[in-house]
This record gives structure tokens, C-alpha cells and sequence, in this order.
């Protein structure tokens, strides 16, 4: 055993700030956020419990790398300013990752105090340190390299998009940013909604790169409105594609084209871009169910089921073929959607939609399963429980089992190599492509995965295209 | 802003034409593309397949009928007036090839896709029929460019006004069997769309039609506008809007562009309540 002391008691008396959130039965059925933010002294009482590793474990577990000790230091004394300054040299995003990043597996997941308790509710604080800068901020921005004279074009504005805009702007080439929808934003303006994600905070983070000098296009089809060699003809030097996945899965049972049966694309797109909850005060509808099932576990699903109930559904539930153990979406997720009344069916399958004469959904047949032996991607393989067929109500259903890769840009690029999935094939470490002067990151070569991923994925090609655009291919 | 240059008002005023000054998309787009537009910042995405394109003045022309809240919108703008956003060009363009007597079919505001199809059709060295069909005389749309854009033109009309008295599908019917039609192309109302093809399937002619479901992005991230293709799914936005017309499930398609007529009247009342 060894004799050693251990680390100073009081930094482990502090227990974690809690969160405060709107309560359950209050939220389900609004769209404002559920998480209320961190008050000043909240936001340094927790920082104050940050140990200051000197080889911090936190950092390596951020795919961007923020200093997140460094930023945590600032917070604790009081400067805030110094704290958002700090994060904005990493992370282009903090608002946005304060709020939807998976901590719990990434930096928080292997903070040292996670070994004996709580680990530092570091998106917390990052979302403290980015919400207290747009609230009292002084508007200054980061400084940023003399003009390089080179353009870069990047196809889509999700997380990664954003992501290389950010880097690429402060290192002092001009950025033209290219948005199929008419609105800026990718995922995080279509599909997370407002009460994980508030659009006005999408808004002005956007809003802070184009304060910088970046070109926000909507209404650009890449593949459709230009071609990415037409974009080169323009005098474009560099091009990034960061388009997302974005081609809806759907489970391919009978009955599937019944109205009332939705991808969770369409769902949360009509919800979160279109702002349907407020129908007919604006234009685009939604169907509000009464009886919804969410066919999924991931986040996506969370999503969907979470919108529907605050659209005034009797009763949601999570219908998915595999067990807890397996549900993709994140455990606060989970947690979150459970307090508000949505019910889970797990090992359930549906195998038919049923409708009436109008074509309309009004119920769906289901299997029991089981868990069998492992499948290709290591989670136990649901089966059929023979005989245990059953009938599910519903007027609504959304299909959240994920999405595949969206052909419309590759499909117009032949030059641009693809794997068998018909994601496109990016140098893991550079992002560069088969085509040259092209790189690509996020969805669109990973497949669906999480904001912060697709983040990382971007700061590794902006540092590489920034070579690219210094020194050559 | 993509501003309103020209603005004419047809079949009664049930049918608007709007030329809009959208330079990136009138350079690009071919014959039987589409454009998704949005009047204002609340507004809806409503997918129109363009009526004409002129690359040099840099403007697209679409024709719209006036059947909900979204149009009536549309209806009140201007030359000068102008959409927040338009997008496009979107879906596969019109596969034009040379293959001897091809016989285009519209009915409503179809007739105003159908023309610069025929047009190209045309222009490819085909010999063109045209039969076009409105409920009456003063519906009818675009009878004098269908004629220079063919080689032969019908007219229908329901009421027996103008023209044959009568549906498009009974004139059809008799040129299938005077003609050695090679193709046909059927663009209208669903229902029309329908009975076209189950006649020429009877004949073996190979049908193309145009699909308009309801659509959000028109991009392929949806699957709102997903019809049934041969028993498979396939995605209007991206994989159409054209399909083969003897494969589409008609019925279903009709169906799902009844989704949201509650909430579409509801709304449509309400905006003619306001404005009146």
C-alpha cells in the first residue's frame, strides 16, 4: 500500500455544480432549453475543482484538442474574456460543443477525478465561458494572419465545415463557405433542436465567422447549382466537402409509405429549419401524432421523440430491436427523454405498418426479439421470438436507424473515389481525397457519427489544406 | 433577393407566371429540372419544374397554380417584388434522344413543364404530337408555344369550349393507333398521369412522366417525396423527377399528396381571411 498523502482533501469536497435544468413536466412541452446554464459562481466554483494535471488526459480525449485546463484556470479567476479567448484557439464552435459534445466519453470520460467521483463537468464550464461571451462579450475577434491571397470553398456548413472556415480564415486565406439549404448551419440548424440547441446560438457562432471575413452562400448547390471543378475555373485554390451523410434509412416493411410515417430527417428538418412547431403561424406543417413511436435508439431518435412529445402527444415511445445496453443515443440523452414520459419498447421489431382506407397510419405489427450471437458489429444479434407477434397503435411514425451517404455531390464528381458505402475515401490523418486540391471530412466519409468528430475531422484537413496552400500538394 | 422581371396572370388567375432574375440556375438548368422557392423568411420550400430558362438575360420563368396558402403568397408579389430564396437547379434533367414519333401529353399547369421538353424534343429531330387538355377554354395555358414547340398540337377541353370535348387520354387513344409513337410523355394532374400510362402500356409505348410530391429539401435528405417505382422506393428529388410512367404507383402518390390538406386549408383560410 503506499503511504503517499493523498491530494489535497478540500479540491475533492466540492461536489460537482449541478446543472440547473427546466424541470421535466415543465419542458416536455415547450421548445426553450432545457438546460438553464451556469451562474458566475457556479461556473468558478466548479472550475475551482479542476486538479491542473500536468500531463492532462482531458486534452487527448478532445478530438480538437482545447486546453482544457488552461481554459478551466481562467474561469476560476474570474476571467472570462481570457477563458473564451483561450477556447477560441481550438475550437471555432464552444457554444455549440459546450451543449451537444459527449464528454462523458471524450474529456470528461478520463478526467482523473472521474476515478474516485464526478469528473469536472468541463462542457459545463465551455458553455458557461461561450455563453457569458455573447452575453457581455466585447465583440473582439482573434487575431488573424496577414491575407494570403488564396481562396478556399467548403461545401456545406455543419460542424466540420465550420470547423476548416474557422482555421482557415484566422491563418489568412479567404473563405467561401457554400450551404445547399437556405440557412447556414448543416445538422445543427436541421437537425438538433432548439431545446438542445438553441438556432440563435447556431446563428452567432456563424455570425462570429463571417465578423472574420468568411462568405456565407446559401441556396448553393454543390453538384447541382456549380460543379467542384467549376469551382477551381472560379479561382478557387482548395476545396473541402463537408456535405454530411444526410440520405434517410428506412426499415423497408410493408406499409412504410402510409402518411403518417416519417424519416426523422424530414421530422426534425421540418421542425428545426422550418420551424413547423409554430404552424400556422408559419408555413410548413407537421403532423402532430397523439400515438407516436420512434423506431431507433441513437441520439437522432432521442430527438424525435422528444420534439413529438413537446408537439402535445399523448404518448411516445422508443421502439428498437436491441436491448439498453446497445442503444447508441448518449446516457443523459437517454435520461433526459425518459423524465419526460417517453417510453421505451426495447427487443421490440416492427414488421408491418397497417393503415386505414385513407392511407393514413394507424398501427403497426411488432416481433419480441432476443439477443443472439454477435453480429459484424459486435453487438449481439437480435432475433425473432417465435409466436410473440403483437399490435402497436400509433398515428405517427419516424424512422431515426440512421442515414447513408447522399450520392447528389459524388454522383456529379467522378473523379472522387468512393468506398463501398459510397462514403468518400479521405486520408484519415490529411482529409485529402483522390482529386486533387479536394479534401473532404465529417458524415460524408465516416458515416453518421458526433459533431465533435466531425470537428476533429476538420481541424486535421484545414491544417492540411493550409500546407497544401503554403507549400503545395 | 430573386426579383420578379415579368409577371403575367393566366386561366383566370388561377395560374401565375413569374420570370425571375436566379443567373447561377438558369445557367445550368436543362429541360425537366426543378427549383425549390421560398417567398419569405416563415415560408414554406415548394418545388416548381421550370417553364423556361434564358441562360444570357440570366432568368428562369416558372407557372404556378394557385391552390393553397404557399401560392396565394406567391400570387401577391410584383415585377420587382422578388423570393428570399430559390434553389435549384434540381433532379435529373429530361433524357433527350432521337427516336422518331414521340407524343407529349399535359393537363393543367403540367402543360407549362411540358413545353420546354417538347421544345428540346423536338430539336433533337423527333417528330412531335402534342395533346393538351383544360377543364375549359379560359384554362387552358400556353397554347401557342406548344404549337411552334410541335409538329402537331391537340387541344381538349372537359367542358367541350374549345377543342375535342373532352379527356386528353380519349385523342391519345387514336393517335396510338394512326402513329407509330415511340415514346410519350405524359405531365399533369395524377390522375391524368395514371390513365395515359395504363394506355400505353396497352400499346407498349414507353412512357416518361413528372412527379411532384411533397418535398422539403430536394436534395435527397428527406425521403418526403419517396414514390413507389416498380415496387422500390425511389426519391423524386434526386432520382426523378421523371420516372417511368408504366412503373409508379399512382394511387399510393395521390394518396401522400393528401398528408396535409387539413392543415393547408387551415391555413390557406386563415391567410384569405386576413387579407380580405
Amino acid at each position: 500500500m503506499s503511504t503517499q498523502p493523498e491530494k489535497p482533501a478540500k479540491k475533492k469536497s466540492i461536489p460537482r455544480a449541478v446543472m440547473p435544468e427546466q424541470a421535466p413536466e415543465v419542458r416536455r412541452r415547450n421548445f426553450e432549453e432545457v438546460p438553464l446554464g451556469y451562474t458566475k459562481e457556479m461556473a468558478m466554483q466548479e472550475a475551482s475543482r479542476c486538479l491542473q494535471c500536468k500531463k492532462p488526459a482531458c486534452v487527448d480525449g478532445c478530438p480538437v484538442s482545447v486546453d482544457i485546463p488552461g481554459f478551466i484556470k481562467l474561469i476560476k479567476e474570474g476571467d472570462f474574456t481570457g477563458s473564451i479567448r483561450n477556447l477560441w484557439t481550438k475550437n471555432a464552435l464552444p457554444a455549440v460543443c459546450g451543449r451537444v459534445c459527449p464528454q462523458e466519453i471524450q474529456c470528461e470520460g478520463v478526467c482523473i477525478l472521474a476515478k474516485k467521483g464526478d469528473p469536472v463537468a468541463i462542457g459545463n464550464l465551455e458553455r458557461f465561458a461561450a455563453d457569458y461571451e455573447r452575453a457581455h462579450g466585447t465583440g473582439a475577434l482573434p487575431p488573424k494572419s496577414e491575407p494570403t491571397g488564396k481562396k478556399v470553398a467548403v461545401v456545406g456548413s455543419g460542424p466540420s465545415s465550420l470547423t476548416v472556415a474557422g482555421d482557415l480564415i484566422v491563418k489568412g486565406h479567404a473563405v467561401t463557405v457554400l450551404e445547399a439549404f437556405h440557412k447556414p448551419g448543416g445538422v445543427l440548424i436541421y437537425g438538433i433542436p432548439e431545446f438542445r440547441l438553441p438556432k440563435e446560438i447556431v446563428a452567432q457562432e456563424i455570425n462570429f465567422l463571417e465578423r472574420q471575413g468568411a462568405e456565407v452562400q446559401c441556396n448553393a448547390v454543390v453538384g447541382r447549382t456549380v460543379s467542384i471543378d467549376e469551382l477551381f475555373e472560379e479561382g478557387y485554390d482548395a476545396v473541402y466537402l463537408g456535405v454530411g451523410a444526410g440520405l434517410p434509412r428506412f426499415l423497408n416493411v410493408p406499409g412504410e409509405n402510409l402518411i403518417g410515417i416519417l424519416s426523422a430527417n424530414e421530422y426534425l428538418t421540418r421542425a428545426n429549419l422550418m420551424k413547423a412547431y409554430l404552424f400556422p403561424k408559419v408555413d410548413t406543417p407537421i403532423p402532430r401524432g397523439k400515438n407516436v413511436v420512434v423506431l431507433g435508439a441513437g441520439n437522432v431518435a432521442m430527438d424525435a421523440a422528444r420534439t413529438a412529445m413537446r408537439l402535445g402527444a399523448d404518448s411516445v415511445k422508443i421502439v428498437y430491436r436491441r436491448s439498453r445496453e446497445e442503444m447508441p443515443a448518449r446516457t443523459a440523452e437517454i435520461h433526459h427523454a425518459e423524465e419526460e414520459g417517453i417510453e421505451m419498447f426495447l427487443l421490440t421489431a416492427p414488421t408491418k405498418f397497417t393503415g386505414n382506407d385513407k392511407g393514413r397510419l394507424t398501427g403497426m405489427e411488432c416481433l419480441q426479439m432476443e439477443l443472439g450471437e454477435p453480429d459484424d458489429s459486435g453487438r449481439r444479434r437480435p432475433v425473432p421470438k417465435e409466436g410473440s407477434e403483437f399490435q402497436m397503435d400509433c398515428d405517427l411514425a419516424i424512422i431515426a436507424v440512421g442515414s447513408g451517404a447522399n450520392p447528389l455531390l459524388t454522383q456529379s464528381t467522378p473523379d472522387l473515389k468512393l468506398n463501398r458505402w459510397g462514403y468518400i475515401m479521405a486520408d484519415p490523418e490529411t482529409g485529402k481525397t483522390s482529386k486533387r486540391g479536394v479534401w473532404a471530412g465529417g458524415d460524408i466519409v465516416t458515416g453518421a457519427a458526433t459533431v465533435i468528430l466531425a470537428m476533429g475531422a476538420g481541424r486535421k484537413a484545414a491544417d492540411s489544406m493550409h500546407d497544401y496552400l503554403t507549400w503545395g500538394w | 433577393m430573386f426579383k420578379i422581371v415579368k409577371r403575367e396572370e393566366m386561366s383566370e388567375g388561377t395560374v401565375v407566371l413569374n420570370e425571375i432574375e436566379a443567373p447561377l440556375i438558369a445557367r445550368k438548368a436543362r429541360p425537366g429540372q426543378f427549383v425549390i422557392i421560398k417567398a419569405t423568411e416563415n415560408g414554406e420550400r415548394i418545388p416548381l419544374t421550370m417553364a423556361e430558362t434564358d441562360p444570357e438575360k440570366g432568368t428562369i420563368t416558372i407557372i404556378y397554380m394557385v391552390v393553397g396558402k404557399s401560392t396565394a403568397l406567391f400570387k401577391t408579389l410584383q415585377v420587382g417584388d422578388g423570393y428570399q430564396d430559390v434553389i435549384g437547379p434540381l433532379g435529373k434533367p429530361t433524357h433527350l434522344e432521337k427516336v422518331g414519333t414521340v407524343v407529349c401529353v399535359g393537363g393543367g399547369t403540367g402543360v407549362a413543364v411540358l413545353h420546354p421538353i417538347t421544345r428540346a424534343l423536338k430539336e433533337v429531330g423527333n417528330r412531335v404530337i402534342c395533346i393538351i387538355g383544360a377543364r375549359s377554354k379560359d384554362l387552358l395555358i400556353l397554347e401557342d408555344k406548344m404549337k411552334a414547340a410541335s409538329h402537331e398540337l391537340h387541344v381538349c377541353t372537359d367542358d367541350g369550349s374549345y377543342g375535342h370535348h373532352g379527356f386528353v387520354t380519349e385523342v391519345l387513344k387514336e393517335v396510338l393507333e394512326k402513329e407509330d409513337v415511340k415514346l410519350a410523355v405524359a405531365i399533369g394532374p395524377v390522375p391524368m398521369m395514371k390513365f395515359v400510362s395504363l394506355i400505353t402500356k396497352e400499346k407498349n409505348v414507353k412512357t416518361i412522366v413528372s412527379l411532384n410530391p411533397i418535398m422539403v429539401d430536394g436534395t435527397g435528405m428527406c425521403g418526403g417525396c419517396r414514390v413507389s417505382i416498380g415496387g422500390k422506393n425511389k426519391f423524386a428529388c434526386v432520382d426523378g423527377p421523371e420516372f417511368d410512367g408504366h412503373q409508379v404507383d399512382y394511387d399510393e402518390l395521390m394518396q401522400r399528396l393528401q398528408a396535409y390538406c387539413e392543415d393547408e386549408k387551415a391555413c390557406h383560410d386563415g391567410f384569405c381571411k386576413i387579407r380580405s
